[in-house]
């Protein structure tokens, strides 16, 4: 069902702000050194969540199908050939098949949901997407009852991907969510940003979005939706289990064993920019009572 | 095809004070980048990220001047403390950006040393390279005497950590840290060959 979230962050003029931020934060990295200048940009901090621009969600991306550099994916995902596209939706489904991209979106009801996408490097963005809500094709296909998880796994295409010639992850990428974590009216399936269509380097033409989970559990350029009764693996835990955990919800208590995860840097804030606290759920607590009982910090 | 005689007659004639200019200038470059956008919409990491790699390399230059006399006859003594203190003044401004720009907070620069591997073996590297950077000098070498050289074995496990905190650093398998660590062991190992020529001063 479309439209059972309503969005909470709202758009801006985004450019000149980000201007005016940058130019006050310079001013006063400069003058007062950075500790005076980071004290400025958190007091500003709430004041500044609106989206990113465009040119910041389409040139700092993680897709290490086309390499491992953040600007890679912008340079090289052109070559991606994302028309046609189908997905194959089979599994514990009633009606299993391969769906053309024409054919889900003529299905499927697209609308804006502005989220904080928060990477599980320490970085994050504000970021307009538009989409459909997950469950909205879940239902499509008929999610059976002994269905207990949703695997995911994007494209892997070596003549159009350069990174996959390096084993980096063990291709292709895939991804799992539990059940009521994709049925969620938070969980979407990204067909743009800004309105445009979403750009190769974000995931095109399909890609997940679980804004309260760190950025790679929202697996991007989707070609198969598996419904299972077991936990599927995903490719960040298969490479560092102790890690990159199967639930991976943004967790400010829980650090990354190699850095803190306590705080984090919006992208756009140039070179003085500040940290902000990260926020439990990435700031969406409604779904908290998905995980009421359990140890987060033992399912990381 | 003595291509060996060339290069020593030419870097003869090098002169290095400018080069201390040279190898000094890049970093107000990219600061200047920095604050105009050439950096990227996170000029922050592009900036530690871009002098810790040229860090490493001026670490990796340096391991290389004496092998290159030793096995090549290729002599470029004369730059070696140039190099060793830009790698010591590329590695001191990545520490500094990691510092003032990237972490900001006080309280958790001092639990990041502590408890983030990659940091401590990194602050490691730097700890090291300090009494080097302090020692780099004609007057140092004269006072300390035989101590100066052994003193300067310290750049071997300095560079070592360097390397391995780059290894450490990375997600997923990636080679290119790899490739730095395998030729710092092999420069390494270089020391315990034999010279294949005669030693020339
Ligand atoms: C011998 C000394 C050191 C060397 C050779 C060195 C070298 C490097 C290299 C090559 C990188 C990766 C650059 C890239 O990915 O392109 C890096 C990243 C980094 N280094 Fe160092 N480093 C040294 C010391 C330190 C110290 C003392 C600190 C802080 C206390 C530090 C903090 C970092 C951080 C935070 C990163 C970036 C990690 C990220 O991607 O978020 N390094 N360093």
């Amino acid at each position: 069902m479309a439209y059972r979230w309503k969005n909470d962050l709202t758009h801006a003029d985004v450019t000149p702000k980000g201007l005016f931020l940058n130019r006050r934060q310079i001013i006063a990295g400069l003058g007062a050194g950075a500790i005076l200048g980071a004290t400025g940009t958190r007091a500003m901090a709430q004041e500044a969540l609106k989206p990113n621009s465009y040119e910041e969600i389409t040139t700092y991306n993680n897709y290490y199908e086309f390499g491992t550099g953040k600007d890679d994916p912008a340079r090289y995902a052109d070559a991606l050939t994302t028309a046609p596209w189908s997905v194959t939706i089979d599994g514990l489904v009633d009606n299993p098949g391969e769906f053309s991209m024409e054919d889900i979106l003529a299905r499927m009801t697209i609308e804006e949901r502005i989220y904080r996408f928060r990477c599980v490097e320490a970085w994050s963005m504000v970021v307009p997407w538009n989409g459909f809500e997950l469950s909205d094709l879940l239902n499509m296909a008929g999610v059976q009852s002994s269905a207990k998880y949703v695997a995911f796994e994007t494209a892997l295409r070596p003549d159009e991907m350069p990174g996959v010639a390096y084993r980096v992850l063990d291709w292709p990428y895939v991804e799992g969510l539990r059940l009521d974590e994709a049925m969620h009216p938070l969980t979407i399936m990204a067909t743009g940003i800004y309105d445009k269509p979403i750009p190769n380097q974000n995931g095109a033409p399909l890609r997940l979005v679980v804004p309260w989970k760190y950025g790679f559990k929202s697996i991007k350029s989707i070609v198969r939706i598996t419904l299972t009764d077991t936990q599927p693996g995903t490719s960040w835990n298969k490479a560092g289990p102790n890690e990159y955990g199967f639930y991976s919800n943004v967790n400010p208590t829980v650090d990354h064993p190699r850095w803190s995860q306590a705080t984090e840097r919006r992208v756009g804030g140039g070179l003085f920019a500040g940290r902000e606290p990260t926020l439990m759920f990435n700031g969406y607590e409604e779904v908290a009572n998905l995980y009421t009982g359990m140890d987060l910090a033992e399912n990381f | 095809m003595d291509f060996v005689t060339p290069i020593n007659s030419a870097a003869r004639r090098v002169p290095i004070w400018p080069l201390y200019i040279l190898c000094a200038l890049p970093p107000f470059w990219f600061l200047y980048q920095g604050l105009t956008g050439g950096l990227g919409v996170e000029p922050i990491k592009a900036l530690e990220h871009r002098l810790g790699e040229l860090a490493l390399q001026f670490l990796v230059a340096g391991l290389a001047i004496t092998p290159l006399r030793r096995h090549l006859g290729v002599n470029l003594i004369r730059f070696r403390r140039m190099v060793g203190l830009a790698a010591f003044y590329y590695v001191a401004l990545h520490l500094l950006v990691w510092l003032v720009l990237d972490v900001q907070i006080l309280g958790q620069i001092w639990a990041d040393i502590l408890k983030r591997p990659y940091i401590t073996v990194g602050m490691a590297g730097f700890v090291l390279l300090l009494p080097l950077a302090v020692t780099s000098n004609a007057w140092s070498i004269r006072k300390l005497g035989p101590k100066w050289r052994q003193l300067h074995k310290l750049v071997y496990p300095a560079v070592l950590l360097g390397a391995l905190h780059f290894v450490m650093l990375v997600k997923g398998f990636q080679i290119e840290p790899l490739l730095y660590m395998g030729a710092i062991l092999m420069l390494l190992a270089l020391r315990f060959k034999p010279a294949r020529r005669r030693q020339f001063v």
